[in-house]
């Protein structure tokens, strides 16, 4: 139990990656842009990959009708998030020193695993929810309004994950840095629930052997 | 059989390349035969880039145009002693004072010689040199920006041709002067010139972090024409050397009064020993007048100064400073070797070359084996300097390059051709045709300690047949060598802009990285910038009216203006908020008395408007910046001197 403790411990503080590296990341490249223009997902907001590209992202949306990328302040999530993430961080640890003094057993390491991956999947329903709307949400006076073959308003929702076409551009979005710390950090915190149930049954069986 | 496939695919690419069609995937075979074939060393497939920059100067386009080796394409010709319509420069209320000099605005020169600062012998990149010959001037040109920073006009001179060379830790860009001329000018017989006239060498200092200019002294030396000049390095450092010719200083038919003496010189300059004399209170004050313009990258403005005085040396005062060495016929080119220890002189009126040793020399100054005097000045005995002599068999040697290999490369005007030939040895390796009337050369680094021995570019003053024929007047031609085996071998032949005179050249990866994308819009410094499209505004003062206008793809803001009247003067501040590579929009209005404006991602330029009409006049983005540039466009309303209307103006009401 005293291993997974400490898995547990250090599983949550792969989760501090994310105040520092990007949690996703879109790339946007076209024949004019060799060097693609790009934004990354922060937990607390979008940044540039390269200086002034969400500026040149914003620049060539408006064409379309697209709204401005929003800025930290404008999105409730951008504040909500790293309190999420730095609450969690510290019920892991908490449940992971409590294991440790054997307070608490191993079920409350998945425990956290389940609230987290609930968590995360929220966010990822919410981000998804998010660009949808800023892909179809288009200002009707747009310069350019283009249509589906069916005739339908087409849409710039750019991918959850993986690559898409959008017109002249190729839009790339795949984790980042912070999603894979965090990914890590979950594995960690798997790995912890499985070393305490497997110890916890060489115990019992060892009690069992033993009476 | 495998071989037997490979054998056909070859024979289909020479077809193909015979066809003409061009080999368009750019994947370079291992095939022997095709890979030592001329096409394939320049072909830079598309998407690829050249592995050098090479800087030919415009000659009487006044600028300087920048070129990729080995493929001799033009990327960008650098507007720097003519006005240039294109960007703007010399147009521009910004750019103006660049031309500003002691004549007034002098919207064109002859420029010659580039030259790329240095650090310790060796090509820096940070800036480029070059001189206009005409209206004495040199400029000096960022290699960040690729744009002229700074002229500084060359006073006591005429025809600023032995310029603008560096020292070797670009302590000093050197201009001296072709033509001599009364110090100071002065009304007087011209057949009065011998003995009178003066030749000022100007040692114009560089500051090492700004690069400003600054001239430091000029040594007015006998009135003989100063041709040409480079800087001793290595070993010969604190040296400058410069061919003279007219030392018969005659001052009329001179093709053949100034061809009569055997020997003329080349002027072995100690400027350290001249330096340390002006520092320690040397030297003469002398009432001046000449323009200093700098640019600045921050306010994009460009201010002139008037300086008023010039120290003046008197090259007799400063013993051991100053020494002629015979030289054979007239030599125009003067060339010193990457270890500094020859000095070529390139004697345009003869078949052979003068090599003179920098260590001879040394010794015979310490011998103190002189062979007379000119006006003060201690003449050496040529047997005495002499290191050698190329017996080229080639006619009117003019100028000498370096590989770093031991090898040197003369250019020969009067028999069109190359002649590569061994330090040391003096004997002739290999000589190739250049197509036709050879100038000068250029190998990148050739001037330095540490040439880049793989290219050798000829520039040539006739073209004739080399191209498809445009009447009369036709570019120049330049023909790009590969000089890195025992033979040179004519890859190509590309035509070049203006005439360029003298080229520098440096491995790509030394600029490319460093080249700004952009202006940085938080940095713009511009006393009339529009810095967010809210301040976007009109004001009036008098008859004058200042627009403060900026623009982003696709529009001007604001784009309808009211109320100028018949006879204002109307400033057009433009500031491109774009912060996006390659991004320019260009201004112009109808009946614009100037050029056009294209302005950079985060500039500000302007351009002044003299309405003469009432109406509604148009103006527009000159540059197709987006797909809906047709629609940037914008009107100003021009109404009668005596009109009330009110200034207004206005975006998207």
């Amino acid at each position: 139990m005293k291993k997974a403790s400490i898995l547990m411990i250090v599983g949550p503080l792969f989760l501090l990656g994310l105040y520092v590296f990007p949690l996703w990341n879109i790339m946007l490249g076209a024949p004019q842009y060799p060097e693609p223009l790009g934004m990354n997902i922060h937990i607390d907001g979008i940044r540039d990959v390269n200086e002034f590209d969400l500026q040149n992202i914003d620049g060539l949306n408006h064409y379309i009708g697209m709204r401005k990328l929003p800025k930290p302040e404008e999105m409730w999530e951008f504040s909500t998030f790293p309190l999420v993430i730095g609450g969690m961080v510290f019920l892991g640890l908490v449940i992971g020193v409590l294991g440790y003094f054997k307070k608490v057993s191993y079920g409350w390491f998945m425990g956290w695993f389940v609230l987290m991956s609930v968590l995360g999947v929220l966010g990822m329903y919410d981000f998804n929810a998010w660009m949808v709307d800023y892909g179809t949400n288009l200002d009707p006076n747009a310069i350019m309004k283009l249509s589906n073959p069916d005739g339908t308003p087409m849409s710039y929702k750019p991918p959850l994950f993986g690559h898409a076409k959008m017109l002249n551009f190729g839009v790339t979005s795949l984790p980042s840095t912070g999603a894979w710390m965090m990914f890590t950090g979950m594995m960690l915190i798997l790995a912890a629930f499985f070393v305490g149930w497997k110890a916890n049954k060489a115990k019992k069986s060892k009690i069992h052997s033993s009476s | 059989m495998k071989n037997y496939k490979h054998y056909v695919f070859a024979l289909l690419g020479v077809g193909l390349l015979l066809a003409g069609c061009g080999n368009q995937n750019g994947k370079s075979s291992s095939n022997g035969a095709l890979s030592s074939s001329a096409a394939e060393k320049v072909y830079v497939a598309p998407g690829e880039q050249d592995e050098y920059y090479a800087f030919l100067s415009g000659g009487y386009s006044g600028n300087l145009t920048v070129y990729g080796l080995p493929s001799g394409r033009m990327f960008k010709e650098i507007p720097v002693f003519s006005q240039f319509p294109t960007s703007g420069y010399g147009y521009s209320e910004e750019t103006k004072p660049m031309l500003n000099t002691s004549f007034g605005f002098v919207p064109w020169d002859d420029s010659h010689h580039p030259d790329i600062s240095q650090t310790n012998g060796e090509l820096d990149g940070r800036w480029i040199f070059i001189n206009g010959n005409n209206t004495p001037r040199i400029a000096r040109i960022s290699l960040s920006t690729f744009e002229t920073e700074e002229i500084i006009e060359v006073p006591n001179s005429a025809g600023n041709h032995s310029s603008s060379f560096i020292t070797e830790n670009t302590e000093y860009v050197v201009a001296g002067t072709r033509f001599s001329v009364p110090v100071p000018q002065r009304d007087m017989p011209i057949n009065e010139y011998k003995g009178n006239f003066k030749g000022a060498l100007s040692f114009i200092s560089v500051d090492p972090e700004h690069g400003h200019l600054d001239m430091k002294f000029q040594l007015l030396m006998p009135g003989f024409n100063y041709d040409l000049s480079h800087p001793g390095r290595g070993k010969s450092h604190g040296w400058f050397f410069f061919t003279t010719y007219n030392t018969e200083e005659a001052n009329s038919l001179m093709e053949v009064n100034s061809s009569q003496n055997d020997k003329d010189f080349i002027a072995a300059i100690n400027w350290k020993k001249i330096e340390e004399y002006v520092n320690n209170g040397g030297g003469t004050k002398m009432p001046a007048n000449y323009a200093h313009n700098v640019y600045d990258e921050h306010s994009h403005t460009a201010t002139s100064t008037m300086r008023k005085e010039v120290l003046t040396v008197d090259p007799t005062k400063v013993p051991g400073a100053v020494f002629f060495l015979p030289t054979p016929k007239s030599p125009h080119g003067c060339d010193v070797d990457p270890t500094g220890q020859y000095i070529i002189g390139n004697g345009k009126l003869s078949a052979d070359l003068t090599v003179h040793s920098f260590d001879k020399m040394i010794a015979a100054i310490e011998g103190e084996k002189f062979d007379g005097e000119a006006y003060g000045i201690p003449i050496l005995k040529f047997e005495d300097v002499l290191a050698g002599t190329v017996k080229s068999g080639g006619l009117g040697p003019l100028h000498t390059e370096f590989d770093g290999k031991g090898n040197a490369y003369t250019t020969f005007f009067i028999s069109s051709e190359v002649v590569k030939w061994k330090l040391g040895t003096w004997e002739v390796i290999d000589r190739k045709p250049t197509f036709y009337s050879v100038g000068h050369l250029m190998i990148p680094g050739g001037n330095s300690r540490k040439p880049f021995g793989k290219y050798v570019v000829a520039m040539n003053k006739i073209t004739k047949d080399r191209y498809l024929p445009t009447g009369p007047e036709m570019e120049h031609s330049a023909q790009i060598y590969d000089i890195s085996g025992e033979k040179m071998e004519l890859l190509y032949d590309f035509p070049t802009h203006g005439e360029p005179h003298y080229a520098a050249g440096c491995p790509a990866e030394l600029l490319a990285p460093k080249s700004k994308k952009i202006y940085r819009l938080t940095e713009n410094k511009h006393e009339f910038a529009t810095l967010t499209p809210n301040d976007a505004r009109v004001e009036r003062n008098g008859n004058e009216v200042h627009i403060y206008m900026s623009t982003i793809r696709s529009h001007f803001t604001p784009d309808n203006i009211e109320g100028i009247k018949v006879g204002d003067k109307v400033y057009f501040h433009i500031t491109n908020h774009e912060q996006d590579f390659d991004v320019p929009h260009g201004f112009s209005i109808i009946g614009q008395n100037t050029s056009e404006l294209l302005v950079m991602p985060g500039q500000t330029k302007t351009s002044i408007w003299e309405p003469k009409k009432v109406g509604v006049w148009p103006f527009y983005c000159t540059d197709f910046c987006s797909a809906l540039h047709q629609e940037m466009q914008g009107y100003v309303r021009v109404s009668p001197a005596n009109s009330n209307i009110e200034l207004s103006w206005s975006l998207g009401e």
